[in-house]
């Protein structure tokens, strides 16, 4: 076995006890068990979890050691480095505040960002000349931390949402709660669907003419959205039929249009399956299950996350940042679109902050404003990576 | 304008404006709508009721633009708009990267259609140097100025003056309250000890307790404004020219040139260019063999010049070589530049085997028998070259890149890039010989009974390096102000200003409480304070309203 294999099973045994873990801290939810069994549980799943946070990082040790760089350099590593943050930061708050419930909420961010990493490529993959810097570690590493940090505010924040929005009548408030459960979902979806058809090797391949010769474009999932202008050239596939619009540029934005599609589409059932089996809004459900949870506590979480991750974010995120970019490119600052959305998050941030302190946005107002926060984040991470591209582009 | 003031019944002289005086705390008569307090709650205590010049005066056009850019829900605005422009910007590439040679007015257009011409002209295609986005960002830069001078002038006079005793009805409508009717020494003691544990320091005067920490952690926001406003100032400081040097040179491999942008200080010469790509051949890549294979074309693993830096020495004569002094040798690599004299060289660009060196030809006679061999230099470009034997090689044209034109043969450009050259090789004493066109790295032979041969055996090429020229004063002002920012962020995030009043009445004890943020901390450090002692269970009277 060499240093690959090792960490890739590593990683997936990580995944499991996650998983496990997040079975132990569901169990205390709901009002049956009394409290001498719900620390029992939660000691449990807290154990499970630092086991699974001792795999994850033995498994990106031994990756560092196959490839003899820091594996932070592509999607598939940086979300995989991502979520052993935010495990690593759950683990902090929790031995800071021990508010275990937390951990309802966190691992499974954690679980479903992995899953949605592993989508990716996932070999090692060699370091192009303006990475080789020690800035890299020192950049990514603490970006990536601070991005963490930062989202347990939004665990805090929804956590925060699911106990105290009004769940008695339908509200702006309890369809926003509704929309992110159902882009949690959405997100599943895509991992399980991507899964299952890459172990059934599913491959539908596009021709698309291009001066005069053909391009293909191989879709991983059942086309229900074509490339525009093309012909499918394995034709027993399926195929709606249906080209995307012409305004998807690009040999690839048509096939993550489909995945896209597809993981809306998937969600929207798993959704209405849940509806149907809970037979209430899923917040809802979720609200009579956490019970009495002490928003004073989460609210206190939620503003110490963003008090620790807004400065380390400013550190690395941007004076680091501008200090490699002037060692690498002569240019401390540039406006690639990475740069401007690493200052965007900053400037939300700093928003979030003075409407807390000088307008007392507190408690509600902080958790939307932790939730925005997070979509920021998420989306630097997954549109600006794959649509938006630049010189930080991944994939 | 005249300054009014306003006595308070303790004997303070407030400024004009005043909320709560500064020294007691009693809310002034007729002001308390400034800060939005009535009776019946919690006193506003933001800035202590301190006089805010913005609140006070709003008469004239200057009193309403203080007032307008002082107010946090402006600057919020502010922030958020111009998160939302930046955002927007970032929808298709800005025009320094749309890497096309589509001029903006119609890139835009011709690859995203409708919303790319929208974006067009809009001009977002140039946002972040627009004069629009400029002026977004120095609105930021004066509402920062205008609400810290507004806020931290006041504030800090407020906490100056503040004296122990308090008015009671300033500690009654603290937010967090406790009272007791009696209070046994040894438990005021005891209070005492756990108030000095925490770090508190005590004042008292007839009785009267006043503790107070970390009133430092208040100027903190006012440190970090301080540190944005010098990184804004260095950057309408780079804006002019003579700020920073940015320039560009390619030099070929063995070439000594000029750096520009450095008055013709300095000169650089290429030594050598080396460069490598990963290959999954290799034993050390061969772990990346499936990146490798998946990737659209070589990565490149490292570029590297190894150049010499010259300086002119003494005054230079208009015409004349300078006469140069070496100064400073050594390999530049991406992120590796070098620098010397505060300039910097990146290596930024290569041209990978670009140019022809030297060309090696072997001349063979009838039987192929070997008559002689030479070597073109492209620089040197002889007109003629004298073989062994006597013979004698005369170079009838050079087309350093050789194009063909209605006109027949001509050169492009004066690099060496595609040379064509004619050759006539000659007896001694010969006039005319035979003549041989090296074009496209091989011979043709242009005279039809040539009995002599004239073949290519080696040629080689040279890559060019391109290197940026940086000098920029303004980086240590952006460096200083991101240091004053971050120690203005901690100091003000890591550390609360307490305070905790207690007050005898004539029939009670009242304990009042502040913090500036943080209130559940404050509430568990209370706790701890008062814990075991007559005071009753503290209660936080916001949440009675
Ligand atoms: C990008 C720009 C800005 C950044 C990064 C920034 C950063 C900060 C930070 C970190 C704090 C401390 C917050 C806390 O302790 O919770 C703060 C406080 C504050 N900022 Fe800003 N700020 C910015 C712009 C502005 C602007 C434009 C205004 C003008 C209205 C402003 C007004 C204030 C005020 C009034 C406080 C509170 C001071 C206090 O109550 O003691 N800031 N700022």
């Amino acid at each position: 076995m060499d240093f690959y294999e090792i960490s890739s099973s590593l990683l997936s045994i990580s995944f499991f006890i996650y998983l496990i873990a997040v079975v132990f801290f569901g169990a205390i939810l709901g009002k049956k068990r009394d409290e001498r069994q719900k620390s029992k549980l939660t000691t449990i799943g807290i154990i499970l979890t630092i086991i699974g946070f001792i795999a994850q990082v033995a498994s990106f040790i031994f990756r560092w050691m196959e490839a003899g760089h820091i594996p932070v350099s592509n999607m598939f590593e940086f979300i995989y480095f991502f979520s052993m943050c935010l495990i690593f930061a759950f683990l902090l708050i929790h031995f800071i505040y021990r508010y275990s419930i937390m951990g309802i909420v966190a691992l499974p961010i954690a679980i479903v960002l992995i899953g949605y990493g592993s989508v990716f490529p996932t070999e090692v993959t060699p370091l192009v000349d303006s990475l080789q810097s020690n800035w890299l570690y020192i950049h990514v590493t603490t970006v990536a931390l601070a991005q963490a940090i930062l989202s347990i505010s939004f665990v805090a924040g929804l956590l925060y949402l699911i106990v105290k929005v009004n769940q008695e009548v339908r509200s702006k408030e309890t369809s926003y709660l509704e929309l992110i459960m159902y882009f949690v979902v959405s997100v599943i979806a895509f991992v399980v669907l991507s899964f299952s058809f890459g172990a059934a090797d599913y491959e539908a391949v596009f021709n698309l003419p291009e001066n005069g010769d053909y391009n293909e474009i191989s879709y991983t999932l059942p086309a229900l959205i074509g490339p525009t202008d093309s012909e499918l050239a394995t034709t027993d596939h399926f195929y709606t039929g249906i080209e995307a619009p012409s305004f998807l540029n690009g040999a690839e934005a048509a096939r993550k249009f489909n995945s896209l599609i597809w993981s809306l589409l998937t969600g929207l059932v798993l959704y209405g399956l849940l509806r149907l089996l809970t037979r209430k809004r899923i917040g809802a459900y979720l609200q009579n299950k956490f019970g009495k949870v002490n928003p004073d506590v989460v609210d206190d979480i939620l503003y110490r996350a963003i008090a620790i991750g807004f400065p380390l974010f400013t550190l690395g995120g941007l004076i680091f940042a501008a200090i490699w970019a002037q060692e690498a490119w002569g240019r401390f600052w540039g406006w690639d679109p990475k740069e401007v959305w690493a200052l965007i998050t900053w400037l939300f941030y700093a928003a979030f902050l003075h409407l807390r302190l000088a307008r007392g946005w507190h408690g509600k107002k902080s958790a939307w404003l932790a939730v925005i926060g997070f979509a920021i984040i998420m989306f630097n991470l997954i549109v600006v990576n794959l649509v938006i591209s630049g010189l930080h582009s991944y994939a | 304008m005249s300054v009014n003031t306003i006595k308070c019944e303790c004997g303070h002289i407030n400024h004009e404006g005043t909320v709560l005086c500064e020294a007691c705390g009693k809310p002034i008569k007729g002001n308390q709508h400034l800060d939005g307090n009535d009776d019946q709650r919690v006193l506003e205590m933001r800035y202590d009721g301190s006089a805010r010049r913005s609140k006070t005066y709003k008469r004239t056009f200057i009193d309403k633009t203080w007032a307008f850019f002082s107010s946090v829900k402006v600057g919020v605005w502010l922030i958020v708009i111009t998160l939302i422009f930046s955002a927007l910007g970032t929808i298709y590439p800005q025009e320094p990267f749309k890497n096309s040679p589509l001029p903006a007015s119609q890139f835009y257009e011709t690859e995203y259609g409708l919303t790319g011409k929208i974006f067009y002209q809009l001009g977002f295609h140039n946002m972040y140097d627009s004069w629009w986005y400029i002026i977004l960002v120095a609105m930021i830069g004066i509402s920062l100025v205008i609400c810290s001078l507004d806020r931290y002038i006041p504030l800090r006079r407020a906490l100056k003056n503040q004296k122990i005793k308090r008015h009671p009805t300033f500690v009654k409508r603290q937010r967090v309250v406790s009272s007791t009717d009696k209070l046994s020494d040894e438990n005021y003691q005891t209070i005492k000890e756990r108030l000095k544990k925490k770090r508190y320091k005590i004042k008292e005067e007839d009785g009267h307790l006043f503790a107070e920490k970390n009133r430092f952690s208040r100027w903190g926001p006012y440190v970090n404004h301080i540190g944005l406003i010098v990184i804004l100032t260095a950057a309408i400081l780079r804006m002019f020219d003579v700020m920073h040097v940015d320039d560009y040179v390619w030099v070929r491999e063995g070439e000594t040139r000029v750096i520009p942008g450095t008055n013709q200080e300095y000169y650089i010469k290429n030594e050598n260019f080396s460069y490598d790509f990963f290959d999954a051949e290799e034993d050390e890549d061969i772990r990346f063999r499936e990146a490798l294979k998946n990737a659209n074309g070589p990565i490149p693993k490292d570029f590297q010049t190894d150049a010499i830096i010259y300086k002119v020495k003494g005054e230079t004569v208009i015409g004349e070589e300078p006469e140069l002094e070496e100064i400073k040798r050594g390999q530049i690599r991406v992120n590796h530049p070098i620098q010397f004299d505060g300039y910097s060289l990146y290596q930024a660009g290569n041209q990978m085997d670009s140019e022809y060196d030297q060309i090696s030809f072997k001349i063979n006679g009838e039987n192929d028998q070997e008559l002689g061999k030479f070597t073109f230099d492209t620089d040197e470009a002889p007109y003629q070259i004298e073989l062994d034997n006597g013979m004698i090689v005369r170079v009838d044209d050079y087309y350093p890149q050789l194009e063909f034109t209605d006109k027949g043969p001509s050169s492009f450009s004066k690099f060496p890039r595609n040379p064509g050259i004619i050759f006539s090789v000659l007896n001694e004493g010969e006039e005319e010989g035979d003549r041989f066109f090296y074009l496209g790295e091989d011979i043709i032979s242009l005279s039809d009974e040539s009995t002599l041969t004239m073949s290519v055996t080696d040629i080689e090429k040279r890559s060019a390096s391109g290197l940026t020229v940086k000098k920029d004063y303004s980086l240590p002002f952006f460096l200083i102000g991101a240091i004053i920012f971050m120690i203005g962020v901690v100091q003000g995030l890591y550390w609360y200003h307490r305070r905790i009043w207690i007050h005898p009445t004539e029939n009670e004890y009242l304990v009042g409480s502040h913090t500036n943020k943080n209130w559940f901390g404050m509430k568990k450090e209370l706790d701890e304070i008062f814990e075991g002692t007559e005071f009753n269970e503290f209660k936080d009277q916001s949440e009675l309203k």
